[in-house]
């Protein structure tokens, strides 16, 4: 199979699925001809507000839901292709929301375990891969605790290393930080920022929280089962507007420069960061005590 | 106050007895229990007593915990003691209005007692030396022949495991729903048993909806960690019985055959 710079690629997909209601039994639409294409080593975060298609397209990824139109290729092979969903489900990891419902072993090292063994490896290479997953997520010395007695950032690691044990190219994290207090969050992200960084893995991060998706190299904006902003955080973010149109907020700093340029004041656009955002006033206020 | 339930009753330890491997255990704690039924008088149990009572002095358990597990036994014990009693006939022994005691009837009765409190003593010590994860791994292993009647072993084990990892998860949640169940007015430590019986329906409801939504989720997140079922499916702890393990059933077999001798030759000497 040739290696091309894809891992992902999302062409013209469509998803519909059947109304529960047996009087009214139709297809409500998700998804309207996404097309999406994920390089390898990239960290793109995909934002969108509830009901915006954006975990349903996470479920494309993996074979967990297969496109009414259209086609998923995952390193080339096409979702739809039964015969190679194990493949794909080892080169494409997902990590859910609940930590706790995705554990299932009663210990640790058990649970991150769990994948290698089902994918028939050898015992010795099951513990190297173990200590290897639960050191890249700094959890190795929880090695021999009871999931339950972890904090929630703990268990959610544990989770990302019951994936990162099948050595997957890519992992895909559907909001992983959703049910955890701030100190929870920032272990998490910080977790998944490495992994992206040293182990080399792609990583794609489906979120509602901005500040998270200004720390990823790509941005991809849902709405309605539509793509309709995509690139690097600052030129997503410059889109003020069109992001409140569809129910998103922006980072405080960029909130606050889009704010200062509406009252007639010179800045740059796609401002993300404090430091910068900070910079940027102090240039100006300087500006302003010398003209004086 | 929930959360002041402990799994099982395995209690954590290092002994000689706490690292035998589990499906030796199992098959061991059977063989104790063979050796309890095939001890035909108070003389041959003696045997067996001193068995189970040399194995938890190694083993380190405290006696507080050995004295628990019987608690509940109680009942059955002068159940059964009674039974026994009163309806074994022979030579009389005690006369009380219309009923007789007889000498074989005390005699059978200390016999079954004894059995049941070490029976279970027994037992016992299989779960306080063996954490339910290592006993869900030994019973999966020592039925995998039974694959071979199309016995789903390994779905048996896999439902034990889970339930174990779950037990903490939905006793947190029962809590936790109890909590907004009595935020909202729910009186559950007062009236008679059917109005606390109700009383505990709202609590039920909650707990049964999301325990489903946990296993739909949970069943999702196996399937993207290529769970298929136990087929091709290897292991990373692997058990490998020790020295240890051997020697420990040839004491057991020693035990037997001293039951058996004792059985044989000093048996007829006691009875009746």
């Amino acid at each position: 199979m040739e290696k091309d710079s894809k891992i992902i690629s999302i062409q013209n997909v469509s998803f519909s699925y059947e109304s529960t209601d047996p009087d009214n039994q139709q297809l409500i639409p998700v998804l309207h001809g996404v097309s999406l294409d994920i390089h390898r080593g990239e960290f793109v975060a995909v934002l969108g507000h509830n009901g915006s298609g954006k975990s349903t397209l996470a479920k494309h990824l993996n074979c967990i839901l297969l496109p009414t139109e259209g086609t998923v290729f995952v390193d080339g092979i096409d979702t739809k292709d039964g015969e190679f969903i194990y493949d794909i489900r080892q080169t494409v990891g997902m990590v859910f929301q609940n930590p706790d419902n995705q554990i299932v072993a009663t210990i640790v090292e058990e649970d991150v375990a769990f994948a290698p063994e089902n994918l028939g490896i050898e015992p010795a290479e099951i513990r190297q891969r173990v200590d290897d997953a639960l050191n890249s997520v700094g959890m190795y010395k929880y090695r021999e605790s009871a999931p339950h007695q972890l904090s929630g950032g703990q268990k959610q690691r544990v989770a990302i290393a019951g994936i990162i044990a099948m050595r997957p190219a890519c992992i895909v994290l559907d909001e992983p930080t959703a049910m955890l207090d701030p100190k929870g969050r920032r272990e998490v992200m910080s977790t998944i920022r490495r992994l992206n960084r040293e182990n080399g893995i792609t990583v794609v991060l489906i979120t509602h929280y901005m500040d998270e998706a200004a720390q990823c190299d790509r941005v991809v904006v849902t709405d309605s089962g539509k793509i309709i902003l995509d690139g690097t955080p600052k030129e997503v973010f410059s889109n003020v507007e069109l992001l409140k149109d569809v129910g998103l907020d922006v980072p405080q700093v960029t909130e606050l420069t889009y704010e200062l340029k509406k009252a007639g004041i010179e800045l740059p656009d796609g401002i993300i960061s404090v430091e910068e955002c900070a910079d940027k006033l102090e240039e100006l206020l300087r500006a302003a005590l010398s003209e004086k | 106050m929930l959360s002041d339930i402990t799994i099982g009753q395995y209690f954590p330890g290092r002994s000689i007895i706490h690292r035998l491997d589990p499906r030796m255990k199992i098959v061991l704690t059977l063989a104790f229990i063979v050796m309890l039924f095939l001890a035909k008088s108070l003389a041959a149990l003696a045997v067996g007593v001193v068995f189970i009572v040399a194995a938890y002095v190694l083993s380190r358990v405290p006696l507080k915990m050995i004295l628990k597990s019987l608690k509940p036994v109680i009942p059955i014990v002068i159940f059964t003691a009674i039974l026994n009693m009163f309806f074994i006939e022979g030579d009389p022994f005690i006369i009380i209005w219309k009923l007789t005691i007889s000498r074989e009837g005390v005699y059978t009765a200390a016999l079954m007692v004894v059995r049941i409190i070490f029976l279970i003593g027994g037992s016992s010590l299989l779960t306080y030396t063996t954490s339910p994860i290592m006993l869900t791994d030994g019973i999966e292993r020592l039925m995998s022949p039974l694959k071979a009647i199309k016995l789903p072993v390994h779905e048996l084990a896999m439902m034990m495991t889970i339930a174990l990892r779950f037990i903490p998860t939905l006793i947190e949640e029962t809590d936790k729903i109890m909590s907004a169940q009595k935020a909202r007015g729910a009186d559950m430590e007062h009236g008679n048993i059917l109005q606390r019986a109700k009383a505990l329906v709202p609590i039920l409801i909650p707990l049964f909806v999301s325990a489903f939504r946990r296993a739909d989720e949970l069943a999702l997140a196996m399937e993207c960690r290529c769970y298929r079922g136990g087929s091709g499916r290897t292991r990373m702890k692997q058990l490998k019985l020790a020295p240890a393990d051997f020697i420990a059933a040839a004491i057991v077999a020693v035990f037997i055959a001293g039951v058996v001798l004792v059985n044989i030759f000093v048996t007829p000497l006691v009875v009746l």
